[in-house]
């Protein structure tokens, strides 16, 4: 009876099979959960029995739970592994392999099992266990199983020979110290008779020489014989993926490799095959960069060959064609320049991804010439953006493009400023201080420009309330901030300084950030005495009185201020007002001294302008002026210090001595002090709440409501009639060249004179409209964004390099180990080496007869560069190390001269 | 700064060794199939993660490939890795590959696993994926190994395939042809 039961519920639980479970999965779609924890109980209860069928069925179906936490049949997965019947075991297997890792112990049980079944004469059952092991390979496992894989390598079926060489590779990762006694035999089936393992060796070693290049180098015309020789192109990226990571160590293989490989660029089909050469040659003539007189004919080959992948219209090819652009651009931006057309074109793609790698790749192609069209077609983009990522992409890529080393590129700044000036029309930017510091640096780095950016500046400020709205709700309203201080400390330039004084003033004012208030209120002191100074030269002075009283009326609203600075600054100002309306009265005239107030020009200050300053004769900054302090006064105190004094004592001596971390250290801590402060301009405006009703309202242009507001925000139409004026003015430049060309005079400066800025001619090809005033001595690093972009990419590379050394080098000098003595070479380096080229050397040659067989037919012209090779290699083999790299000089040198004679 | 930034965060380029070393693994990272709807299919690490690591960086993949539009190209930038993927009918395969790897390459062994998966199963739908998942593993397994491609030809693949299947008990019917 009891035993009619069992039998029953195995019979049951026999009924439920792996489709049964996957069928009731997607069944129970609603209470997923709750039938996946059933039929786990119904697994667990499945793994006690002893029918091995019973419990690979059960392992079959865990390995099914994608997701859920299998580790607790883990033992149950070693019993069916260890199965003879090969279809138990390929569950087994596959079930370890989906769910072991490093730290599964009862991995430590399968070694015996693995080694069974690696020795099995079955070859399915050891290509299971090969599979299996190169996923869940222990350090333990490659060690004590290491001889047996390397014996693997050369059984008698291609197909075992294949995986074991796959597999050494992990075995080499997690056991270093295999990597000796195997290499030669690794090295040895690069010349396979079968194309599957010749290929696996090339994967391994390629993949462990792109690690450790240096080590690889004596490989070098062996890999140049396979590449030459290859018809496989998985082969062939492979190859020539490693030759792109030893160029730099060897630049004469560069220039033997740059044949080879634009023939392949001109004839291969394959896609993958070109994108990989064309990307190496790019490599190779970096890593050149002199010394190659016909470089340029392969950059123009690369160049092509990659336009036409742009072309494609393949979204794939099209977006590698514009990132492998990139990397030529910065070697060779002026090759890539003459297809700016194609790039713009990118900018319309759909593809988001698309449209920022034509970004990344304009940014580096922008010149004198072309950069008003660049940036006109730019802002087209920003106004039918959609998404405030890729709008907000674009306003920094204009930006980064416009100022990139000290405005080189722009001729005309009211061109630039009247582009900022649309720029400020962006909704829901978080930009707004970008563009206000681009405004404060122009209108105070080109003083020509001056007029002209103070006129636009007060009619933003005019206008203020299109940019803010009824709220402060982006980040744009930052840009008031410049605009404010623009207008106040150049306010002799304004044309009407009362009514943008009155603009300050408005208690709409009191609604924008603290920071931005403080600076209006200043700058609405300066403005103030402006229109002092005008207004007390008129016979009527009344006039002047109802300034004063203006200020007097308006200035109590910010002195209520909850900001100190401004309520601090406020309240100084009206108390100053009031004193001067008291003089006013009395008939006195004070605007000369209100304008003392404010004189004198503030120029701006390089940052490393502090750096420069030289050290008087005879100072030592690092004597102690008073005790030094005690030990716990650290730098993290300085930014505390309040008082002026205290800083030139314990900075200055730094400075002589700051590097790099040191650098990156403080930066961080100023931008942590920076994000304390209150009183610090940031990014964006802290304290209010942004985001949050903007959805609703973001849809709504700005602009729109404007339009019956005669006095309209200096917007689109402007800088296209900048552009326009550009355009003729260069025009003009250069019939007038022409003409003084003819009559061979020398009025260059006739032109000068006239009122409007952007009218001189001169002899060069474009000439800025304006003259860049840069400060010039203590000025170097302005476009600082552009440099951290130089070092980023450079960053991950070399820590590639380092990290990746220490196991293998390490390997190379610890003394061989191996398990069994009858196989491995126990003895050191060089006696290895030896021994295996013994062995090799026969197969080597029947490998290279055939080839050069095919050779003779395929091409006379290669046919040298492998006789010279041959030689080089025969000599190479009974010899170590040292001899195989002055081999590598042998070939290296040789190269040229076969293909001279040709 | 951002170089680094892989290490520690286990992006699933780095590991960090027992000894301390930093190791760099091998080519393929992994490999994902999920459906339009976001179930995972398949998927093959060949990078030791926690099943914590896997879980979110499938998570984090799915939901970013899904939220791809049709027209755009099959690869991005994510964490310090390159995905390469592409949509099959309802399924997507989804690879991770390293910085220099070659991406059109990928779309290639992508493309040479469809077709093993098409040949064997005859013109593969994601039910034959979802109910013989074994075999599509397994189909796998002859054709990469350790994330680096072990057999070019189609040919060979199958008929490796095909010669294990023969080895299997034949009256072991649950692993054979579904009925659904």
């Amino acid at each position: 009876m009891a035993l009619k039961i069992v039998k029953g519920s195995i019979d049951r639980m026999f009924d439920k099979n792996l489709q049964d479970l996957v069928r009731g999965i997607r069944n129970h779609k609603e209470d997923e959960a709750k039938y996946i924890s059933t039929c786990i109980d119904e697994i667990k209860q499945e793994l006690k029995q002893d029918n091995i069928a019973v419990k690979a069925n059960a392992v079959c179906k865990l390995t099914y739970m994608l997701g859920y936490d299998v580790s607790w049949a883990a033992f149950n997965i070693v019993e069916v592994m260890s199965s003879s019947k090969f279809t138990y075991k390929r569950i087994g297997y596959l079930a370890a392999s989906q769910c072991f890792h490093e730290s599964t112990d009862v991995i430590m049980l399968t070694t015996n099992q693995i080694r069974k079944d690696l020795s099995s004469p079955n070859q399915y059952d050891t290509g299971v266990a090969l599979t299996g092991l190169s996923c869940f390979v222990t350090p333990d496992l490659a060690r004590d199983l290491a001889n047996d894989i390397m014996t693997l390598m050369s059984h008698t079926k291609p197909y075992i020979r294949k995986k074991a060489v796959l597999i050494m590779y992990k075995v080499f990762l997690k056991y270093p110290e295999s990597l000796r006694p195997a290499f030669p035999r690794l090295k040895e089936k690069l010349e396979d008779p079968d194309p599957g393992v010749q290929s696996a060796a090339v994967n391994v070693i390629c993949e462990l020489a792109r690690r450790n290049p240096k080590n690889y180098l004596s490989l070098a015309p062996l890999f140049f014989k396979l590449m030459t020789s290859s018809t496989n192109n998985w082969v062939l990226i492979k190859i020539i993926k490693l030759f792109g990571a030893l160029t730099p160590l060897e630049p004469r293989l560069g220039k033997k490799l740059i044949e080879p490989l634009t023939n392949l660029i001109h004839s291969t089909s394959a896609m993958s095959l070109l994108y990989e050469c064309v990307n190496t040659v790019i490599a190779v003539l970096i890593s050149l960069s002199s010394g190659m007189p016909n470089h340029s004919a392969s950059i123009q080959l690369c160049v092509q060959k990659l336009r036409i992948l742009i072309e494609d219209s393949d979204q794939n090819l099209k977006y590698l064609g514009l990132l492998a652009m990139s990397k030529i651009l910065k070697t060779h931006p002026k090759s890539v320049q003459s297809h700016k057309d194609l790039i713009l074109q990118c900018l319309d793609d759909k593809d988001e991804s698309i449209r920022l790698r034509a970004l990344d790749l304009l940014y580096g192609m922008v010149s004198k010439k072309n950069l008003m069209e660049i940036v006109k077609k730019l802002m087209l983009h920003v106004d039918k953006a959609e998404g405030t990522t890729y709008r907000d992409e674009l306003l920094t890529k204009i930006i980064d493009i416009c100022s990139q080393s000290n405005y080189q590129y722009i001729t005309n700044f009211e061109w630039y400023i009247s582009i900022l000036v649309e720029l400020t029309r962006l909704e829901g930017t978080r930009h707004g201080h970008l563009i206000a510091s681009q405004m404060l640096d122009v209108a105070i780095r080109v003083k020509a420009i001056r007029v002209f950016a103070v006129a636009q500046m007060a009619t933003l400020l005019d206008n203020a309330h299109l940019l803010t709205g009824s709220m402060q709700r982006n980040g744009i309203c930052e840009v008031l901030y410049a605009a404010a201080w623009i207008c106040g400390e150049f306010s002799e330039h304004l044309e009407n300084p009362l009514q943008t004084l009155e603009a300050m003033l408005r208690p709409k004012v009191a609604t924008l950030p603290g920071h931005i208030q403080a600076v209006y209120v200043q700058n609405a002191a300066k403005l103030f005495a402006t229109v002092l100074k005008s207004q007390e030269g008129n016979t009527d002075s009344t006039t002047a009185q109802e300034t004063s009283q203006l200020m007097i009326d308006r200035l109590p609203l910010f002195v209520q201020s909850a900001n100190l600075e401004v309520q601090e600054r406020a309240s100084c100002i009206l108390q100053l007002v009031k004193y001067i309306q008291k003089l006013q009265q009395k008939d006195v005239e004070v605007a000369e001294e209100v304008i003392a107030l404010f004189a004198g020009e503030l120029n701006p200050v390089a940052p490393k302008a502090q750096k420069k300053v030289p050290v008087p004769e005879g100072l030592d900054l690092d004597a102690w002026i008073n005790e030094p302090p005690s030990e716990s006064e650290s730098e993290d105190e300085q930014p505390k210090a309040i008082f002026a004094k205290e800083e030139p004592k314990h900075s200055r001596p730094r400075h002589t001595e700051v590097d790099e971390k040191e650098l990156a250290r403080r930066r961080e801590a100023r931008k942590q002090e920076q994000a304390n402060n209150p009183f610090y301009i940031k990014a964006s405006p802290s304290s209010q709440k942004v985001y949050q009703d903007a959805p609703g309202v973001e849809h709504i242009p700005v602009v729109q409501i404007d339009l019956s507001v005669p006095l309209k925000v200096p917007g689109l139409p402007m800088s296209d009639q900048y552009v326009k004026l550009e355009e003729e003015r260069r025009q003009k430049e250069r019939a007038e060249k022409k003409k003084k060309e003819k009559k061979k005079r020398k009025e260059k400066r006739s032109g000068r004179g006239k009122k409007h800025d952007s009218g001189p001619e001169s002899e060069e090809d474009i000439t800025p409209a304006h003259m860049v005033d840069i400060v010039t001595e203590e000025m170097p690093e302005n476009a600082l964004p552009s440099d951290d972009d130089d070092k980023d990419p450079n960053d991950p590379h070399k820590a590639l390099d380092i990290d990746l050394d220490k196991p293998l080098a390490d390997s190379e000098k610890l003394p061989v180990r191996s398990h069994r003595a009858a196989e491995a070479p126990k003895s050191p380096a060089e006696d290895g080496d030896a021994e295996s080229a013994a062995t090799q050397e026969p197969k080597k040659k029947s490998g290279k007869e055939k080839r050069e067989k095919k050779k003779d037919k395929d091409r006379d012209r290669k046919e040298p560069v492998v006789q010279s090779e041959e030689t080089s290699e025969v000599a190479a083999p009974p010899t170590s190390t040292t001899a195989e790299v002055s081999d590598l000089d042998f070939w290296l040198s040789n190269a040229p001269v076969p293909s001279n004679t040709q | 700064m951002g170089g680094t930034s892989g290490l520690v965060k286990g992006g699933g380029r780095w590991l960090i060794s027992p000894e301390g070393n930093a190791v760099l693994i091998f080519k393929m990272q992994f490999m994902l199939l999920f459906s339009r709807q976001g179930k995972l299919r398949l998927q093959k690490w060949y990078v030791p993660l926690s099943d914590k690591e896997k879980k979110k960086i499938t998570r984090e993949l799915v939901q970013t490939v899904l939220a791809r539009k049709p027209k755009m190209c099959s690869f991005l930038e994510w964490r310090d890795l390159k995905i390469v993927y592409k949509r099959y009918a309802s399924l997507y395969f989804c690879c991770a590959i390293e910085d220099q790897d070659n991406e059109l390459i990928t779309l290639e062994i992508i493309h040479r696993y469809v077709e093993l998966l098409d040949k064997y199963f005859g013109s593969v739908c994601e039910l034959d994926i979802i109910f013989n998942f074994e075999k599509a593993y397994f189909i796998l397994d002859e054709f990469l190994l350790g994330g680096e491609a072990q057999e070019t030809s189609k040919k060979n693949v199958l008929k490796a395939i095909e010669q294990a299947d023969l080895l299997q008990e034949p009256r072991h019917e649950y692993f054979n042809v579904p009925v659904y």
